[in-house]
């Protein structure tokens, strides 16, 4: 199961590096303190994530200004959501988060707007709205205290939390 | 409690009709004009007492030196080193001897008494024209000796007002987000200081985050948003008596409140299923408005000052913009078309520009823009800054600035800074802790 762990975040970092190399040359993307964890602008490594159970990532990650949910973001939701209902007494709170890079109060609108993505997801496989509350931290709350894109990336996020 | 201690007793003099000296406060000022704050005189039994009352060796000096301050400050007059004076204060109180101060280069004068009367502080202060060898104006006011800080800053709004035509700014209050601790798990709490940064509270203890304080321009109420319970909502709190309670009922995040000039509704955002809109609640009677409905964030909504227009921010455009709409949430247009992304239009007090937050190829402005969207002009640049206030004369900008932080994620830093309409005169304001999310209260004596 671990080594499974392992083998899937190599292949999603080699994924990224990939891409990331892809269109390098069109765009300037890709810079050296990035190393493959940024697709775009949206995070794809997995420093900051914890997990709800195996193989079920607790967060999502957005692009900036952004709260359109990527392939992968939809993938964790997929995981979370057959979570949720293989544990129906479980009820979570999306926590929507914003990077620290625009106004405090635009960005609480922002973080709950992509609580909210997250939470249409997770309705569309199948969850009650009954359990699962939406709480917007805007810029208040980053993982990372970092002054840079990466930083930021891994800011820009929805983390579903156990909420009992 | 403010109301209590400003039993304030105003006794003018009669004073000449036309003013004398007098500064343009609409340009950048490069040539402050150099005036003499000469230390209000005291005799020696009131200057014992007061030094018994308010442990200040000469209560004369302390408040002239308050008033030398505020004047600096404003980046329009220079007030002149006190060890060039040549007259002694009780003397120059009585008949200047205007050569004397011609020498130095001081254009005006301003001269005073302290005493102690009947258990009060009793300030007389005259303030003279130098080259006309006249006095402009001569004013007494009687106080509680608590006051004392209050004074320096009246007779600074007094003399800012006789030379420049404009209410002044000094005896006002901020509101603030007092900050600490690590950047992932900052720890806020309310604060409130004098406008010079003296007397600084907490108002809250930190148990839980608390945002965007904003005064009522007509009492002593303040607006913010709080985390009570982890349900972020628009609260109410009395600063003279300290009780506080939740804005309307609402079944998610309220935020980015304010009051509407009269002070009786706060407007704010309700966000609900991804979208906010403006909703506003009247105070007296609790009832709930809903102001915009649009599948957009529409939020910092900030009235103008007859409170027919509300000026607001919306993505609906695809990226934040900067609206302009009726108090009815009629005849919505958009006025902010430069390059990049506008934030937190507030409107100023004197109705002619809107000063917002701009964010462009990286970079973050606080510029002001007629209501229209013409003449933008940006007053400074920043790595990170938003969120201005308004001063009530509607001549600075107090806002906050962030620091980036190094590549170990050390060094962040959030503080008040101030700058004049003009562009010109940027200060910091120091507090004790880091700071953000400052509010301008109103004049609070007129």
């Amino acid at each position: 199961m671990r080594l499974n762990k392992i083998l899937k975040n190599t292949l999603l970092i080699l994924t990224a590096c990939l891409l990331l190399s892809a269109c390098a040359t069109k765009k300037e993307v890709a810079t050296t303190d990035i190393k493959g964890q940024m697709q775009g602008d949206v995070y794809t490594g997995t420093d900051t994530v914890e997990y709800l159970a195996d193989g079920v990532p607790d967060r999502v990650f957005f692009a900036t200004n952004e709260s359109i949910l990527t392939t992968a973001s939809r993938e964790t939701l997929r995981a979370q959501a057959a979570w949720l209902r293989k544990n129906p007494g479980i009820n979570v709170v999306l926590e929507g988060h914003a990077d620290e890079r625009g106004t405090r109060e635009y960005n609480l609108a922002l973080g709950e707007r992509r609580a909210n993505a997250a939470k249409d997801y997770l309705m569309t496989y199948g969850i009650s709205s009954d359990r699962i509350t939406i709480l917007s931290y805007g810029k208040e709350r980053p993982v990372d205290s970092g002054s840079n894109p990466l930083a930021w990336s891994k800011n820009r996020r929805s983390v579903t939390v156990k909420a009992n | 409690m403010l109301k209590k201690i400003l039993s304030i007793l105003l006794i003018l003099f009669p004073i000449n009709a036309f003013a004398l000296i007098e500064v343009d406060i609409t340009r950048g000022n490069l040539n402050p004009l150099p005036l003499a704050v000469s230390p209000l005189s005291i005799d020696e039994n009131s200057r014992k007492d007061f030094e018994k009352i308010l442990k200040k060796e000469n209560i004369g000096s302390e408040i002239s030196n308050i008033v030398e301050i505020n004047l600096r400050t404003s980046g329009l007059f220079n007030p002149l080193d006190k060890k060039a004076f040549l007259q002694a204060p009780d003397i120059a109180n009585l008949k200047p001897r205007f050569e004397d101060w011609n020498l130095i280069k001081a254009q005006a004068l301003i001269t005073g008494k302290v005493n102690y009367v009947d258990d009060k502080l009793r300030v007389e202060f005259r303030l003279w024209d130098v080259l006309a060898a006249k006095e402009m104006m001569a004013l007494a006011f009687t106080t509680v000796p608590n006051n004392w800080r209050r004074v320096g800053h009246i007779i600074s709004d007094k003399v800012y007002e006789r030379l420049t035509g404009e209410k002044g700014y000094f005896d006002t209050r901020i509101i603030y987000v007092s900050e600490e601790g690590p950047k992932t798990q900052r720890i806020k709490k309310l604060a409130i200081m004098d406008q010079d940064g003296a007397n600084n509270k907490f108002l809250t203890l930190g148990n839980e985050l608390v945002l965007t304080p904003r005064f009522n321009p007509a009492s002593q109420m303040v607006t913010y948003l709080s985390y009570f319970k982890n349900m972020p909502r628009v609260y109410l709190l009395d600063i003279e008596t300290g009780t506080q309670e939740v804005v309307g009922d609402f079944p998610g995040m309220t935020f980015a409140p304010r009051f509407s000039p009269d002070g009786k509704k706060i407007i704010m955002s309700f966000a609900k299923d991804g979208k906010s809109d403006i909703y506003t609640m009247d105070l007296e009677n609790r009832i709930v408005e809903k102001i915009t409905n649009h599948p957009s964030i529409d939020t910092s909504p900030s009235y103008s000052p007859d409170g027919k227009y509300i000026t607001f921010n919306s993505d609906r455009s695809g990226y934040q913009q900067i609206y302009v709409m009726k108090n009815d949430g009629s005849d919505v247009k958009r006025i902010s078309f430069g390059n990049g992304l506008y934030g937190t239009p507030v409107w100023s007090p004197r109705g002619d520009l809107i000063a917002f937050t701009k964010l462009h190829k990286g970079k973050f402005y606080i510029g002001v823009m007629r209501t229209d969207g013409s003449g933008e002009r940006l007053l400074t640049e920043n790595y990170y800054q938003e969120a201005p206030s308004w001063s009530p004369n509607g001549r600075v900008l107090i806002f906050y600035r962030e620091t980036k932080t190094n590549s170990k994620g050390e060094g962040f830093s959030a503080k008040l800074w101030s700058i004049d309409l003009t562009g010109y005169n940027e200060r910091q304001i120091k507090t004790p802790t880091d700071a953000s999310d400052p509010s301008w209260s109103s004049l609070l004596s007129n």
